[in-house]
């Protein structure tokens, strides 16, 4: 796509940015609200814009797909999955042999409302699933929380970026908002990828040691070392990677936490809230892992206090508290079951929050 | 020999075998099946454009045994990853060694699937009747009164159901392209000097693991049951055990092709 801007939706632009980006393969199971994804990219196969988009298979479940996308990705290849909350639940087996093999992807969760089959309104209660690795073991993924559908496009690239630097799974983490919302939305064009996967992947052997792409290892003190490493990568990633906004916190005596499309509610709350006189702020996560959990801290430091705001009973929230240690008041807003606040609920808990002067 | 058959052996180095020792028990098939594999990757001349795909069981430890890119997959998943990697690379030769349990069990979706969409991939399916790995529980293949130590008292078939047929159940899908049940246990013949064994089924066998690859190449799915004996968790005497497949389970397992799409199994 050229530099022109198109209304589509966020699911769509998840799927072009990620072609944009030089997307080999994906692996699909198609479930709401994140099926357009797979829907656009079963249409764009054979497109001579992307030459470098091989292959559309849809599996018969997310234990297939993931499994799938994790062979196509042992080859060094740019492959994708897609999903929302029941079927990344099934996900979380191959994300957890994924983590620990080392393999690079792209996974979306289009989180809907659960737990269960739950409904297919908005949630953003996969959180903990998503940024404490929701699998078995002790893994992590990378999680990134895209605002807008303009996010949606551009986090595609940014995903394989850190997929491939950190050889780890990434994943995008919308909301049936996210997701479904129609914006405009630009493509700029990007660089072919050139990731260097010559030290891993599956393939010619010709002239080297096997490449042996593998989980297990029987001997205790070698499993120990070799997670060690793994552990050090996310060190690395948690000093390296972490990304988010702040929005007029300078001066605010309260700064609403949000991610995701709470964030664009909260934002526009802020801006009511500021022309009443309140100084209030926002802190956006844009990795929801790692956490930002030092510029939380020293905000925290400032004095200032916070309202973390979320779509689920409460899960971010415990990351903030972790951040701003006792220092200072977090307080909570949440809503569920496919509900979002309003402006007006957060204008009325923002000022019923008793620090701030009226 | 008394018998009279001519049959060509390869002396020297295996080239797609490590030099690693195995960890299978004695009397297990397992080893005799990486090494078929393994001289028929020598044969072919595939073997650094071959990907294994390790599954979860005896098999698991194979990229200690040969000799090529590897890629181990979670219980039952081995044909969804190899799907993965040979849809990415057309080019490779991918194949699994899983067990009857993995295989037809936990993973039987991902058989199915692999088999219903054509995939060109090959599947190689250990069948003892029985999860080795785990200490020897009921697997979808135990035969009808077997016990094992989830079922203590023989396999009750209005409990569990009967035995699973891969062979035949795989044979019936239209996208597989060949699928053939052999054997990897010898056969005694009665000798008036002692007992003979003959490796008339190994030779099968052999021929099996190269047909599937040949399948490959022309773009089918295959998929070749082998069937094996696991004494220890069986808790027979290794030569019983032998004479268990060759007696029982041959009959409800019965070797032969059942699904040649290509017509590879012509001489």
């Amino acid at each position: 796509m050229s530099d022109q801007k198109v209304y589509m939706k966020g699911n769509e632009a998840l799927a072009y940015g990620a072609l944009e980006t030089g997307l080999n393969a994906y692996f699909a199971y198609p479930i709401t609200p994140s099926s357009e994804i797979p829907e656009t990219l079963a249409r764009e196969v054979g497109n001579k814009k992307y030459p470098k988009y091989k292959c559309f298979v849809q599996a018969a479940s997310e234990l297939e797909s993931i499994s799938m996308v994790i062979g196509g990705a042992s080859t060094g290849a740019l492959v994708m999955t897609a999903t929302s909350g029941p079927g990344f639940s099934l996900n979380q087996e191959g994300l957890s042999y994924a983590a620990c093999m080392q393999i690079p992807f792209l996974i979306a969760d289009i989180c809907r409302s659960g737990p269960g089959l739950g409904n297919i309104g908005p949630e953003q209660s996969d959180y903990f699933q998503a940024t404490k690795g929701g699998g078995h073991g002790h893994y992590r993924l990378f999680v990134l929380a895209p605002n807008s559908v303009q996010e949606m496009a551009s986090f595609p690239k940014l995903g394989f970026d850190l997929a491939f630097k950190y050889r780890n799974p990434v994943l995008i983490l919308g909301d049936a908002y996210t997701g479904q919302l129609k914006e405009d939305v630009e493509f700029p064009t990007l660089e072919a990828p050139n990731y260097d996967v010559s030290s891993w992947a599956v393939g010619d052997s010709n002239g080297r040691r096997p490449h042996i792409l593998n989980s297990m290892e029987l001997d205790y003190q070698k499993h120990y070392e070799n997670m060690e490493q793994i552990f050090k990568k996310y060190r690395r990633a948690e000093e390296k990677e972490v990304l988010y906004e702040e929005y007029l916190t300078q001066d605010a005596e309260i700064v609403i936490v949000a991610f995701g499309i709470v964030s664009r509610i909260a934002r526009a709350t802020v801006n009511t809230l500021r022309k009443k006189g309140i100084r209030v702020g926002l802190f956006r996560p844009v990795t929801l892992w790692p956490f930002p959990t030092k510029a939380l801290r020293k905000l925290a430091s400032e004095g200032k206090r916070f309202l973390d705001i979320e779509l689920n009973a409460g899960q971010m929230v415990e990351d903030v508290r972790l951040a701003v240690g006792g220092e200072t008041r977090v307080d909570f807003l949440g809503k569920w079951g496919g509900l979002v606040p309003t402006e007006r609920e957060i204008e009325h808990k923002i000022q019923t929050v008793e620090v701030v002067a009226a | 020999m008394s018998q009279q058959s001519t049959f060509k052996i390869k002396v020297g180095k295996i080239e797609s075998l490590t030099e690693n020792p195995t960890h299978y028990c004695a009397g297990c098939e397992h080893g005799t099946l990486t090494k078929l594999i393994a001289a028929t990757l020598d044969e072919l001349h595939i073997r650094e454009r071959t990907v294994m795909i390790d599954s979860v069981g005896c098999s698991v430890l194979a990229y200690n045994y040969l000799n090529c890119d590897h890629v181990v997959a979670a219980h039952g998943r081995a044909p969804a990853v190899g799907a993965g990697v040979k849809r990415l690379r057309p080019e490779l030769y991918v194949f699994t060694i899983q067990g009857d349990g993995d295989a037809l069990s936990i993973g039987l979706s991902e058989t199915i699937y692999a088999a219903k969409r054509g995939t060109p991939i090959t599947v190689f399916v250990v069948n003892n009747g029985i999860y080795g790995m785990t200490g020897g529980q009921m697997a979808p293949t135990t035969l009808p009164g077997q016990i094992t130590t989830t079922t203590p008292y023989g396999r009750d078939p209005a409990l569990t159901g009967t035995e699973f047929d891969a062979s035949t159940l795989i044979g019936q899908i239209d996208g597989a392209a060949y699928v053939r049940r052999a054997s990897l246990v010898v056969n005694e013949i009665p000798n008036p000097r002692g007992t003979v064994y003959t490796i008339k089924n190994l030779l099968d066998a052999k021929k099996a693991v190269k047909n599937a690859f040949k399948v490959q190449t022309l773009g089918g799915f295959a998929l070749v049951e082998f069937l094996s004996t696991c004494s220890v968790n069986w808790k027979m005497p290794i030569l019983e055990a032998k004479r268990y497949v060759n007696e029982q389970m041959i009959k409800r397992f019965p070797l032969g092709v059942y699904r040649d799409t290509f017509g590879v199994e012509k001489p």
